[in-house]
């Protein structure tokens, strides 16, 4: 899950992290308000859900109120990458000297928190890791210890050499690994991170992505989800016990199983073909599940066969065939429909699936080509 | 020989008494698993299965020199029970619970590294020596005794997987559902390593899928430690980038973890990659008859 630039800085501020004095505003009259209060320059900065705000033209430096109002009216509704502007974020302009970058993530080679740190701050942090990677020092925190402060010394004496500049490194990376471990976060960055021109270190801007399975514990994280359409489609599939991500294509597929429906995916593009969603019903196989994702593919304008794809382990075959029966019936499927079905109890159900007159193969090689033949 | 597991393996059931867990608890019985008790907390001196059940993971290992723990708990409790494992004296943990918290799986990981325990998931379908011991949730009937290991990411598609083995006359040593989660427990380097030592285990299978850079440095260690034919299967080829397929560790970022370089890194070391799943069973018999 995802957060604002903003709201990552009120948790930051939380922990006595300084940041920028900033108000996120709606409006056009409120930008104004805001710079007035906060006095000139200003920075008006989008606040969604996408990365590259900066180059899509998100974020504009104001140095008087006319430039404020209309940094204003160019950011609020505008499009970045397929998201509305609903909301900017209004930031007192700061002088500062330098930039660096500081963020934490998960580790999945170590199994540990890992924090990175560089001095190529302000810059996209994936370029700086594709062409200068000895220019990010990395350092993985051992759980049991946590930010230490000689590591988190280590990582100041990194970036800086003054040492009233390490001791304030110190503190905020010490608070920075607290948050992260507090909120479940699976990622924690200040990019840029700057020293003022009175000797301060400040987070001028923030991210923080959260581990969703652990958003159950995390009430007052989950409660700034703020779901796209699509996501919100992705949401109710969740709830109904489905996996649901729509893609571009016309092949509507249902498959059991994460890796099984990727590799359903990758056999209809092997054979020319162009799966509409990734859709994984899960482990179990009760009739309301295989009509919820029936339902589901259908609702989505460009789907024009559907594929069914079961490896029965746990899932029975013949529990799946009676669900889509089922769904069958109550539904009225003016597309045509190839199910393959295989492991356990598959021949019970081909037998229940061949009464209804409906066909079915055997591989999934040929299920792919049937789908693609039946929309050509 | 196999790896893991095996006929003499004592497993415990963490969570017996659920739905889940009582349910797989009866499959794995009538495979022939050697269960010698469950754990539940509070429901001490129950029975399930005609199993013995304990409140605590120490009463139960005590009681039966149980040596392996599967667990079934819901995803809160896992992390929690993990360590309970690692603390009561077993030597394998399996958990199958699906959405265990990341920085729970770092911390259960971390100890366990500790305590030396080893530890296969969270969120994975277990694992099987044909004909000895089944622990998890796999379809027994698709398996059968033989020469191959193998090792997955995912669910499912190693059922697929396997079936197309056992239907080409190739028969498996030892089965690893490996887990989909980010944070996860034994891996491919650890798990080539094995097979690389298992007298019985003639050639690997490797199904990996999209996401982090494990296949890239399992590619990296095939090339420096092991002499036994290897051959691959990348799942999500054709995935977009920045959206999570299901598994939370199948993302693909900023152009990194995707199938083409993790196919690239394959073929790089001379360790061929099935394009279409029915196409493993055939690359595995020509890198057998290649090594006679």
């Amino acid at each position: 899950m995802k957060i604002h630039e903003y709201q990552a800085k009120e948790i930051f501020s939380r922990y006595q992290i300084p940041v920028t004095n900033e108000k996120v505003c709606y409006t056009k009259d409120e930008v104004v308000a805001a710079a007035e209060k906060f006095g000139m320059p200003v920075v008006v900065k989008a606040q969604v859900h996408a990365g590259g705000r900066g180059k899509a033209g998100g974020v504009k430096l104001a140095v008087n109120m006319e430039e404020a109002a209309k940094a204003a009216e160019k950011i609020i509704g505008m499009d970045i990458k397929g998201y509305t502007v609903e909301k900017v974020l209004v930031a007192e302009g700061v002088k500062f000297n330098a930039e660096f970058y500081v963020g934490m993530t998960i580790d999945r080679n170590t199994k540990s928190v890992l924090f990175m740190a560089s001095a190529e701050g302000g810059v996209e942090i994936e370029e700086v890791a594709k062409e200068n990677p000895d220019a990010i020092h990395k350092f993985v925190i051992d759980p049991d210890l946590g930010m230490t402060d000689f590591l988190a010394r280590k990582i100041a004496f990194k970036l800086f050499t003054d040492m009233n500049l390490v001791k304030q490194a110190v503190s905020l990376f010490k608070k920075l690994y607290q948050i992260f471990i507090d909120t479940d976060a699976s990622l924690v960055e200040i990019n840029p991170l700057v020293i003022t021109d009175d000797g301060r270190l400040l987070a001028l801007d923030g991210k923080m992505n959260f581990d969703d399975n652990a958003l159950y514990r995390q009430p007052d994280i989950e409660v700034l989800n703020e779901p796209s359409e699509d996501e919100k489609k992705e949401i109710a599939a969740k709830e109904s016990g489905l996996t649901y991500i729509r893609l571009d294509g016309n092949i509507g597929c249902m498959v059991n199983g994460a890796g099984l429906a990727m590799a359903t995916m990758d056999i209809i593009k092997h054979f020319g073909g162009s799966p509409a969603n990734f859709l994984d019903i899960g482990g179990s196989s009760s009739p309301q599940k295989v009509i919820d994702a029936m339902t589901l593919l259908m609702s989505d304008k460009n789907v024009k066969v559907i594929m069914i794809n079961i490896f029965g382990g746990i899932t029975r075959c013949d529990d799946v065939a009676k669900g889509i029966v089922i769904a069958l019936d109550q539904m009225k499927l003016d597309i045509p429909i190839v199910i393959r079905l295989s492991g356990t109890n598959a021949e019970e159900g081909l037998k229940i699936i061949k009464e209804k007159n409906l066909p079915t193969v055997r591989s999934l090689s040929e299920a792919a080509q049937e789908a693609i033949r039946l929309i050509s | 020989m196999s790896i893991l597991i095996n006929k003499s393996t004592k497993l415990i059931v963490q969570g017996i008494t659920g739905r889940d867990g009582s349910f797989h608890t009866g499959k794995m019985k009538d495979y022939g698993t050697n269960i010698v008790a469950g754990v539940s907390p509070g429901k001490g001196g129950q029975t399930v299965h005609d199993i013995p059940v304990y409140n605590t993971v120490e009463e139960a290992v005590k009681a039966t020199g149980a040596d392996t723990s599967i667990i079934f708990v819901p995803a809160p409790l896992a992390g929690d029970a993990i360590l309970e494992a690692a603390d009561g004296g077993v030597q394998l943990v399996i958990c199958i619970s699906e959405g265990v918290p990341t920085l729970d799986m770092v911390k259960a990981t971390n100890y366990l590294k500790k305590k030396n325990v080893k530890l296969i998931g969270a969120n994975c379908p277990g694992l099987i020596t044909p004909g000895e011991s089944l622990i998890g949730i796999l379809p027994a009937n698709i398996f059968k005794k033989g020469n191959v290991g193998l090792m997955s990411r995912s669910g499912t598609l190693t059922y697929l997987m396997v079936s197309l083995l056992t239907d080409n006359g190739l028969g498996q040593s030892t089965c690893v559902g490996i887990g989909g989660d980010p944070v996860a427990g034994l891996y491919y380097q650890e798990l080539l390593q094995m097979f690389e030592d298992d007298p019985e285990t003639e050639a690997i299978v490797l199904i990996g899928e999209i996401g982090g850079d494990a296949e890239e440095r399992a590619a990296q260690y095939i090339k420096e430690h092991i002499t036994k034919p290897v051959v691959a299967f990348i799942a999500g080829q054709t995935a977009p980038p920045g959206k999570r397929m299901g598994h939370a560790g199948a993302i693909i970022s900023s152009g990194s973890g995707t199938a083409e370089e993790k196919i690239a890194a394959f073929e790089a070391i001379g360790v061929p990659v099935a394009r279409l799943p029915k196409d493993l069973p055939g690359l595995v018999k020509q890198k057998l008859a290649e090594r006679k």
